[in-house]
């Protein structure tokens, strides 16, 4: 147990609803540097409602990394400054003591914020009901490992699987684009045979609402990969491109 | 609409014909650049190859017309992309960690294309409509004096390399953009065309530089 605390001012995001304007109001806590960061977030808020004010509205759930409920901007970077890892696994051991911290929501026209820090994220959930999903006829159980596939593909389709939709790839991209996540989820199928007869329909209908939605094109900045909390790489969204670009050229239009 | 130009409106569909016209543009200026050096060679050399342009207008023409079309094309999309890209963002973050997770070239895209494309209109202005109408110039065949003379003047050619400068910029990112665009990007490959890419960007930009820096410090005299 380290006994030293670390006294620090943060800087959060107040907003009472979506048609209020926010502003930033600043909060001096002392916290372990034990303590993760949704943990000094909670004790605040303990504190806050002590003194009967509104406490700070922010999401999570597992608060493990696999959920992708948890999402805040900490110093300019979607799920703070370390990389690889979700806000609920940053600990307040990555601070400096005396250090102010800016907290804010992931910003994005297709997110519009609910309170505080809670984005909406719907947007999300449109985009995987467009097609993020294979179709599969009923009967008896297949056999289990009775299509071969190649390791390093099996490989790529679950790198591309442990996207966990927490959206940072958006709150990164200085244009609010969704594609990291979208090539993710498309090409999970893919690459995979169960993926291939809604192979070109899938890309076509997940990337019309993704466009309807109100986010942004990709610029290949490849901000996204680096602040994604899964590494989900850039490839992806390489994929993707190459999907719809046959789709479109070559296969029937669905959309 | 057809499915034609919905899919050239979708955001995939507008950033392919980026990374097309870029291309084009990338192939142009290869050329654009051999053609140049001849410079180098001084006056007869680069007369010559003028002339020998000029004697297949309608050609050269045809190419000026695709070469337009390409530029429009490009220049088009490229600002309705920053546009709506803007839009997806309507406020912006208090701290910005940009360039702790992403390239400059790759963020400044919309500026260097700007630089570039207020180089392209002094440049037709000063170049391409001397050599196309001046008579001086044209009936005489004295590209080569005009030329230097053009690159003797110090506010003209610092403007120049500073242009070129942002050239390299622009296809610094430019390059593997458009093959990552196109979705060519294999874990194989993809090391080899960034490497291109970094040698081509900046040797293009180098040797588009040289010119004006040559004349300038009083080569070709
Ligand atoms: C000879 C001149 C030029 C060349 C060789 C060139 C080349 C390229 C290439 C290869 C790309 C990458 C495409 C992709 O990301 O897939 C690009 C992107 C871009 N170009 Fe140019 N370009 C030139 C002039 C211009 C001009 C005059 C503008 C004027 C505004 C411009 C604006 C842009 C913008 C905004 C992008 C980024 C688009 C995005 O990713 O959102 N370019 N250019
Ligand atoms: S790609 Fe990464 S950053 Fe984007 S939603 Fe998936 S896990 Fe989150
Ligand atoms: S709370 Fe589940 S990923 Fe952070």
């Amino acid at each position: 147990m380290n006994t030293n605390k670390l006294n620090l001012t943060l800087r959060i995001w107040r907003q009472k609803n979506s048609n209020t304007p926010g502003k930033f109001v600043d909060y001096k806590v002392s916290v372990s540097p034990d303590s993760s960061f949704l943990e000094m977030l909670d004790d605040l808020n303990n504190d806050l409602e002590s003194k009967n004010q509104e406490p700070i509205a922010f999401e999570s759930d597992c608060r493990e990394g696999i959920c992708g409920t948890c999402g805040l901007v900490i110093q300019g970077h979607p799920h703070g400054p370390i990389p690889r890892i979700a806000t609920c696994q940053l600990h307040m051991r990555n601070f400096k003591d005396g250090e102010t911290i800016y907290v804010e929501p992931f910003r994005a026209k297709a997110f519009p914020i609910i309170k505080d820090l809670i984005v909406d994220r719907s947007a999300f959930d449109k985009i995987q009901q467009a097609g993020g999903y294979i179709s599969v006829n009923i009967g008896s159980v297949p056999d289990g490992n009775a299509i071969p596939i190649p390791k390093e593909v099996a490989n790529e389709a679950m790198d591309a699987a442990t996207c966990i939709g927490c959206g940072a790839c958006v709150a990164a991209c200085k244009n609010a684009s969704a594609m990291l996540f979208v090539s993710a989820k498309v090409s999970q199928f893919a690459l995979l045979p169960q993926g291939q007869p809604e192979r070109y329909e899938r890309v076509q209908k997940m990337v019309k609402v993704m466009d309807e939605l109100g986010f942004g094109s990709c610029s290949n900045t490849y901000a996204c990969e680096a602040e994604c909390p899964k590494g989900i790489s850039i490839k992806n969204i390489a994929r993707m491109n190459r999907d719809y670009i046959v789709a479109k050229i070559a296969k029937e239009e669905v959309v | 609409m057809s499915w034609f130009t919905r899919a050239l409106n979708s955001s995939i569909g507008k950033k392919f014909v980026m990374a097309l016209t870029g291309i084009c543009l990338i192939l142009f200026l290869v050329i654009h650049l051999i053609n140049n050096l001849t410079l180098f060679g001084g006056p007869e050399l680069f007369n010559t190859v003028v002339k020998n342009l000029d004697n297949i207008k309608p050609l050269v023409r045809v190419i000026e017309i695709i070469l337009a079309t390409i530029f429009v094309l490009h220049i088009f999309n490229g600002v309705k992309l920053w546009w709506e890209n803007k839009q997806a963002r309507p406020q912006s973050y208090a701290v910005n960690a940009s360039s702790e997770n992403s390239s400059i070239f790759s963020r400044t895209m919309i500026y260097s294309g700007s630089i570039i494309f207020i180089f392209l209109v002094v440049h037709l202005r000063t170049m391409w409509v001397a050599f196309n109408f001046n008579p001086d110039v044209h009936t005489n065949h004295t590209y080569y004096e005009y030329v230097s003379a053009a690159f003797r003047e110090p506010l003209y050619s610092i403007a120049y390399i500073i242009a070129m400068i942002l050239l390299g910029f622009h296809l610094n990112h430019g390059f593997q953009s458009a093959f990552q665009t196109f979705g060519w990007n294999n874990k194989k490959y993809f090391p080899l065309i960034q490497k291109v890419g970094f040698f081509y960007s900046w040797i293009t930009a180098f040797l588009f530089a040289l010119i004006p820096i040559y004349f300038l410090s009083g080569g070709g005299q």
